[in-house]
Protein backbone atom coordinates (compact mmCIF):
# COMPACT_ATOMS: atom_id res chain seq x y z
CA UNK A 1 0.00 0.00 0.00
CA UNK A 2 1.19 3.07 -0.77
CA UNK A 3 1.13 5.05 2.24
CA UNK A 4 -0.31 9.22 1.49
CA UNK A 5 0.11 11.70 4.63
CA UNK A 6 -3.17 13.36 5.29
CA UNK A 7 -0.60 16.07 5.03
CA UNK A 8 -0.13 15.64 1.29
CA UNK A 9 -3.83 15.15 0.63
CA UNK A 10 -6.76 17.44 -1.37
CA UNK A 11 -9.00 17.48 1.52
CA UNK A 12 -12.10 19.68 2.51
CA UNK A 13 -13.78 20.18 5.98
CA UNK A 14 -17.39 21.15 6.05
CA UNK A 15 -19.28 22.44 9.06
CA UNK A 16 -22.84 22.76 8.39
CA UNK A 17 -24.95 25.53 10.43
CA UNK A 18 -28.45 26.46 10.88
CA UNK A 19 -30.26 30.03 11.05
CA UNK A 20 -33.63 31.15 11.05
CA UNK A 21 -34.28 34.61 9.89
CA UNK A 22 -37.20 36.46 7.23
CA UNK A 23 -37.08 38.47 4.03
CA UNK A 24 -38.49 40.01 1.02
CA UNK A 25 -37.88 39.61 -2.38
CA UNK A 26 -38.41 43.11 -3.98
CA UNK A 27 -36.49 45.14 -6.39
CA UNK A 28 -36.21 48.85 -6.30
CA UNK A 29 -35.24 48.12 -10.02
CA UNK A 30 -38.55 47.32 -10.87
CA UNK A 31 -41.85 48.19 -11.34
CA UNK A 32 -44.68 47.19 -8.82
CA UNK A 33 -46.45 44.59 -11.13
CA UNK A 34 -42.75 43.83 -12.30
CA UNK A 35 -41.76 42.83 -8.76
CA UNK A 36 -44.98 40.43 -8.15
CA UNK A 37 -44.17 39.09 -11.61
CA UNK A 38 -40.58 38.43 -10.62
CA UNK A 39 -40.93 37.07 -7.16
CA UNK A 40 -44.54 36.06 -6.64
CA UNK A 41 -45.70 35.02 -3.05
CA UNK A 42 -41.75 36.04 -1.98
CA UNK A 43 -42.82 39.88 -2.82
CA UNK A 44 -45.34 39.27 -0.06
CA UNK A 45 -44.75 43.12 1.73
CA UNK A 46 -44.46 41.68 4.95
CA UNK A 47 -41.45 39.37 4.58
CA UNK A 48 -41.68 35.35 5.48
CA UNK A 49 -39.15 32.93 6.71
CA UNK A 50 -36.72 30.40 6.28
CA UNK A 51 -35.02 27.97 8.62
CA UNK A 52 -31.25 28.43 6.41
CA UNK A 53 -28.52 25.93 6.75
CA UNK A 54 -25.24 27.37 5.54
CA UNK A 55 -22.56 24.46 4.50
CA UNK A 56 -19.01 26.17 4.74
CA UNK A 57 -16.22 24.24 3.50
CA UNK A 58 -12.52 24.87 4.08
CA UNK A 59 -9.53 23.77 2.76
CA UNK A 60 -5.74 23.29 3.77
CA UNK A 61 -2.56 20.95 5.00
CA UNK A 62 -3.56 18.55 7.56
CA UNK A 63 -1.19 19.70 11.29
CA UNK A 64 0.39 16.44 11.97
CA UNK A 65 0.13 18.21 16.12
CA UNK A 66 -3.52 18.28 15.71
CA UNK A 67 -4.46 16.18 13.02
CA UNK A 68 -6.87 19.12 11.97
CA UNK A 69 -7.27 21.48 8.94
CA UNK A 70 -8.54 23.98 11.66
CA UNK A 71 -9.99 24.07 14.42
CA UNK A 72 -13.64 23.62 14.72
CA UNK A 73 -13.96 25.69 17.69
CA UNK A 74 -12.18 28.55 15.75
CA UNK A 75 -14.22 28.09 12.69
CA UNK A 76 -17.46 28.15 14.89
CA UNK A 77 -16.35 31.07 16.25
CA UNK A 78 -15.78 32.74 12.94
CA UNK A 79 -18.70 31.82 11.80
CA UNK A 80 -21.03 33.17 14.42
CA UNK A 81 -18.97 36.29 14.29
CA UNK A 82 -19.20 37.07 10.99
CA UNK A 83 -22.72 35.51 10.02
CA UNK A 84 -24.79 33.88 12.37
CA UNK A 85 -25.25 36.30 15.24
CA UNK A 86 -25.82 39.03 12.35
CA UNK A 87 -28.26 36.91 10.94
CA UNK A 88 -29.81 35.15 12.66
CA UNK A 89 -33.33 36.19 14.23
CA UNK A 90 -33.38 38.93 11.87
CA UNK A 91 -35.45 40.72 9.06
CA UNK A 92 -32.54 40.34 6.58
CA UNK A 93 -33.91 43.14 4.14
CA UNK A 94 -33.42 45.65 7.36
CA UNK A 95 -31.30 44.25 9.56
CA UNK A 96 -28.10 43.40 7.42
CA UNK A 97 -26.82 46.55 5.70
CA UNK A 98 -25.54 44.73 2.76
CA UNK A 99 -29.54 43.57 1.95
CA UNK A 100 -30.73 47.53 2.17
CA UNK A 101 -28.99 47.71 -1.18
CA UNK A 102 -29.10 44.08 -2.84
CA UNK A 103 -32.16 41.99 -3.05
CA UNK A 104 -31.45 39.18 -0.17
CA UNK A 105 -32.38 36.12 -2.58
CA UNK A 106 -30.77 33.11 -1.34
CA UNK A 107 -28.03 33.41 -4.46
CA UNK A 108 -27.00 36.85 -2.97
CA UNK A 109 -27.63 35.77 0.97
CA UNK A 110 -24.37 32.92 -0.40
CA UNK A 111 -21.93 35.30 -1.78
CA UNK A 112 -22.83 37.38 1.37
CA UNK A 113 -22.12 34.70 3.10
CA UNK A 114 -19.02 33.67 1.48
CA UNK A 115 -17.68 37.19 1.04
CA UNK A 116 -17.88 37.43 5.31
CA UNK A 117 -16.13 34.24 5.35
CA UNK A 118 -13.22 34.63 2.96
CA UNK A 119 -10.97 36.08 5.71
CA UNK A 120 -10.90 33.18 7.73
CA UNK A 121 -7.27 33.01 9.29
CA UNK A 122 -7.18 29.33 9.64
CA UNK A 123 -7.60 27.57 6.00
CA UNK A 124 -8.53 28.27 2.55
CA UNK A 125 -12.39 29.07 2.19
CA UNK A 126 -13.72 26.68 -0.77
CA UNK A 127 -17.12 27.09 -0.81
CA UNK A 128 -20.46 28.13 0.39
CA UNK A 129 -23.87 26.71 -0.10
CA UNK A 130 -26.78 27.61 1.81
CA UNK A 131 -30.42 25.39 1.98
CA UNK A 132 -32.91 27.70 2.16
CA UNK A 133 -35.42 24.79 2.37
CA UNK A 134 -34.45 21.39 2.30
CA UNK A 135 -35.48 21.41 -1.21
CA UNK A 136 -33.45 24.73 -2.64
CA UNK A 137 -29.91 25.21 -2.30
CA UNK A 138 -27.47 27.67 -3.30
CA UNK A 139 -23.52 27.52 -3.80
CA UNK A 140 -20.68 29.30 -4.27
CA UNK A 141 -17.31 28.91 -4.79
CA UNK A 142 -15.79 32.68 -5.17
CA UNK A 143 -15.91 32.14 -9.10
CA UNK A 144 -17.03 35.07 -11.53
CA UNK A 145 -18.08 33.87 -14.66
CA UNK A 146 -15.31 33.55 -17.34
CA UNK A 147 -13.19 33.16 -13.95
CA UNK A 148 -12.95 29.19 -13.85
CA UNK A 149 -9.93 27.96 -13.14
CA UNK B 1 -30.18 46.07 -39.29
CA UNK B 2 -33.16 43.88 -39.11
CA UNK B 3 -32.61 40.71 -37.81
CA UNK B 4 -33.90 37.91 -40.11
CA UNK B 5 -37.13 36.14 -38.70
CA UNK B 6 -36.70 33.62 -36.49
CA UNK B 7 -37.46 30.23 -38.14
CA UNK B 8 -39.39 27.28 -36.50
CA UNK B 9 -37.49 24.88 -35.48
CA UNK B 10 -38.09 21.72 -37.40
CA UNK B 11 -37.86 18.38 -35.59
CA UNK B 12 -36.08 15.66 -37.08
CA UNK B 13 -35.44 12.22 -36.03
CA UNK B 14 -33.10 9.80 -37.25
CA UNK B 15 -34.10 7.12 -35.06
CA UNK B 16 -31.44 6.27 -31.89
CA UNK B 17 -29.46 8.85 -30.72
CA UNK B 18 -25.60 7.80 -30.82
CA UNK B 19 -24.57 5.49 -28.35
CA UNK B 20 -22.07 7.45 -25.74
CA UNK B 21 -18.85 6.12 -26.90
CA UNK B 22 -17.40 7.04 -23.44
CA UNK B 23 -19.14 8.62 -20.20
CA UNK B 24 -17.42 9.47 -17.19
CA UNK B 25 -19.94 8.14 -14.18
CA UNK B 26 -19.76 8.31 -10.74
CA UNK B 27 -21.17 5.78 -8.49
CA UNK B 28 -21.31 6.05 -4.51
CA UNK B 29 -22.07 3.43 -1.88
CA UNK B 30 -22.67 4.83 2.18
CA UNK B 31 -21.96 2.54 4.89
CA UNK B 32 -22.19 3.28 8.43
CA UNK B 33 -19.87 2.38 11.24
CA UNK B 34 -19.54 3.17 15.25
CA UNK B 35 -16.45 3.97 16.87
CA UNK B 36 -15.05 5.66 19.85
CA UNK B 37 -11.67 8.48 19.72
CA UNK B 38 -9.94 10.80 21.82
CA UNK B 39 -7.52 13.45 20.65
CA UNK B 40 -4.31 13.74 22.84
CA UNK B 41 -1.24 14.71 21.23
CA UNK B 42 1.39 13.25 23.74
CA UNK B 43 4.31 15.84 22.64
CA UNK B 44 1.72 18.93 24.28
CA UNK B 45 1.24 19.02 27.94
CA UNK B 46 -2.16 18.10 29.51
CA UNK B 47 -2.92 21.68 29.71
CA UNK B 48 -2.06 22.12 26.07
CA UNK B 49 -4.28 19.27 25.03
CA UNK B 50 -7.10 20.06 26.81
CA UNK B 51 -7.32 23.61 25.24
CA UNK B 52 -6.72 22.76 21.72
CA UNK B 53 -8.80 19.54 22.10
CA UNK B 54 -11.51 20.55 24.53
CA UNK B 55 -13.88 17.52 25.13
CA UNK B 56 -12.29 15.74 22.71
CA UNK B 57 -9.74 15.19 25.07
CA UNK B 58 -11.52 13.38 27.69
CA UNK B 59 -9.54 10.22 28.68
CA UNK B 60 -11.91 8.08 28.23
CA UNK B 61 -13.07 8.89 24.81
CA UNK B 62 -16.05 9.36 23.23
CA UNK B 63 -17.96 7.92 19.78
CA UNK B 64 -19.61 8.80 17.13
CA UNK B 65 -21.82 7.01 14.15
CA UNK B 66 -19.63 7.46 11.63
CA UNK B 67 -21.40 7.57 7.76
CA UNK B 68 -18.76 7.39 5.06
CA UNK B 69 -19.90 7.58 1.37
CA UNK B 70 -17.14 5.99 -0.83
CA UNK B 71 -17.53 7.53 -4.58
CA UNK B 72 -15.73 5.35 -7.43
CA UNK B 73 -15.57 6.89 -10.74
CA UNK B 74 -14.83 5.26 -14.10
CA UNK B 75 -16.42 4.76 -17.81
CA UNK B 76 -19.17 2.00 -17.66
CA UNK B 77 -17.99 -1.25 -18.80
CA UNK B 78 -20.19 -1.80 -22.37
CA UNK B 79 -21.05 -5.33 -21.51
CA UNK B 80 -22.49 -4.90 -18.03
CA UNK B 81 -23.42 -1.53 -18.33
CA UNK B 82 -21.56 -0.99 -14.90
CA UNK B 83 -18.43 1.12 -13.15
CA UNK B 84 -17.86 -1.46 -10.96
CA UNK B 85 -20.00 -4.43 -9.03
CA UNK B 86 -21.46 -2.65 -6.28
CA UNK B 87 -21.06 -6.50 -4.76
CA UNK B 88 -17.57 -6.23 -4.98
CA UNK B 89 -17.31 -2.75 -3.33
CA UNK B 90 -19.61 -3.68 -0.81
CA UNK B 91 -17.25 -6.10 0.05
CA UNK B 92 -14.31 -4.20 0.24
CA UNK B 93 -16.22 -2.05 2.26
CA UNK B 94 -17.08 -4.62 4.78
CA UNK B 95 -13.28 -6.09 4.75
CA UNK B 96 -11.40 -2.81 4.71
CA UNK B 97 -13.56 -0.65 6.87
CA UNK B 98 -16.37 -2.42 8.64
CA UNK B 99 -13.84 -5.35 10.47
CA UNK B 100 -11.46 -2.38 11.07
CA UNK B 101 -13.18 0.30 12.32
CA UNK B 102 -16.56 -1.06 13.65
CA UNK B 103 -17.44 -0.42 16.83
CA UNK B 104 -13.44 -0.37 17.98
CA UNK B 105 -11.62 2.52 19.88
CA UNK B 106 -9.88 3.86 16.77
CA UNK B 107 -6.90 4.96 18.67
CA UNK B 108 -5.85 1.56 20.23
CA UNK B 109 -7.47 -0.97 17.77
CA UNK B 110 -7.26 0.17 14.04
CA UNK B 111 -3.28 -0.09 13.29
CA UNK B 112 -3.64 2.31 10.70
CA UNK B 113 -4.14 5.37 12.90
CA UNK B 114 -1.71 4.60 15.68
CA UNK B 115 0.64 7.56 16.12
CA UNK B 116 -1.60 9.65 14.31
CA UNK B 117 -4.48 11.57 16.20
CA UNK B 118 -7.82 10.30 14.66
CA UNK B 119 -9.56 13.10 13.37
CA UNK B 120 -12.26 12.97 10.67
CA UNK B 121 -9.74 14.31 8.38
CA UNK B 122 -6.74 11.54 9.08
CA UNK B 123 -9.91 8.82 9.55
CA UNK B 124 -10.58 9.99 5.99
CA UNK B 125 -7.31 10.22 4.58
CA UNK B 126 -6.08 6.13 6.33
CA UNK B 127 -9.63 5.52 4.07
CA UNK B 128 -8.30 6.59 1.20
CA UNK B 129 -5.37 4.72 1.39
CA UNK B 130 -7.35 1.62 2.12
CA UNK B 131 -9.41 1.64 -0.74
CA UNK B 132 -7.50 2.97 -3.20
CA UNK B 133 -5.53 0.02 -4.41
CA UNK B 134 -9.10 -2.15 -3.66
CA UNK B 135 -10.81 -0.54 -6.83
CA UNK B 136 -10.68 -3.01 -9.41
CA UNK B 137 -12.87 -1.55 -11.93
CA UNK B 138 -12.83 2.47 -12.37
CA UNK B 139 -11.01 4.63 -9.64
CA UNK B 140 -11.60 6.27 -6.48
CA UNK B 141 -12.83 9.70 -6.82
CA UNK B 142 -13.63 10.96 -3.27
CA UNK B 143 -14.23 9.39 0.32
CA UNK B 144 -16.73 11.82 2.70
CA UNK B 145 -16.67 10.65 5.91
CA UNK B 146 -19.34 12.04 8.23
CA UNK B 147 -18.68 12.30 12.27
CA UNK B 148 -22.48 14.14 12.93
CA UNK B 149 -25.00 14.72 10.54
CA UNK B 150 -23.20 18.70 10.51
CA UNK B 151 -19.77 17.76 10.23
CA UNK B 152 -18.03 15.49 7.77
CA UNK B 153 -14.72 15.91 5.30
CA UNK B 154 -14.13 15.26 1.72
CA UNK B 155 -10.73 13.67 0.85
CA UNK B 156 -9.82 13.67 -2.97
CA UNK B 157 -6.44 11.70 -2.58
CA UNK B 158 -2.99 13.46 -3.48
CA UNK B 159 -2.95 16.75 -3.77
CA UNK B 160 -0.81 16.87 -6.72
CA UNK B 161 -2.28 13.71 -8.28
CA UNK B 162 -3.03 13.18 -12.11
CA UNK B 163 -6.02 14.98 -13.29
CA UNK B 164 -8.71 12.68 -12.96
Amino acid sequence: MTERHAKAMKIHLTRRYPFSASHRLHSPHLSEEENQLAYGKCNNPFGHGHNYVVEVAVSGPVDPATGMIANLADLDAFVAAQVLDPFDRTYLNEEVAEFRETVPTTENVCIEIFRRLRAFPHAKLERVLVEETALNKFEYTGESQGSRS
Amino acid sequence: MALPARQSPKLRIRGQPPRIESAMVYITRKIEFSASHLYNNPALSPEENRRVFGKCNNPHGHGHNYVLEVTVAGDPDPRTGMVLDLKELKRVLQDEIMERMDHRFLNYEVPELAGKIPTCENIAATIWNLLEPKIARGHLHRVRLYETPDLFVDCYGEKNGSAR
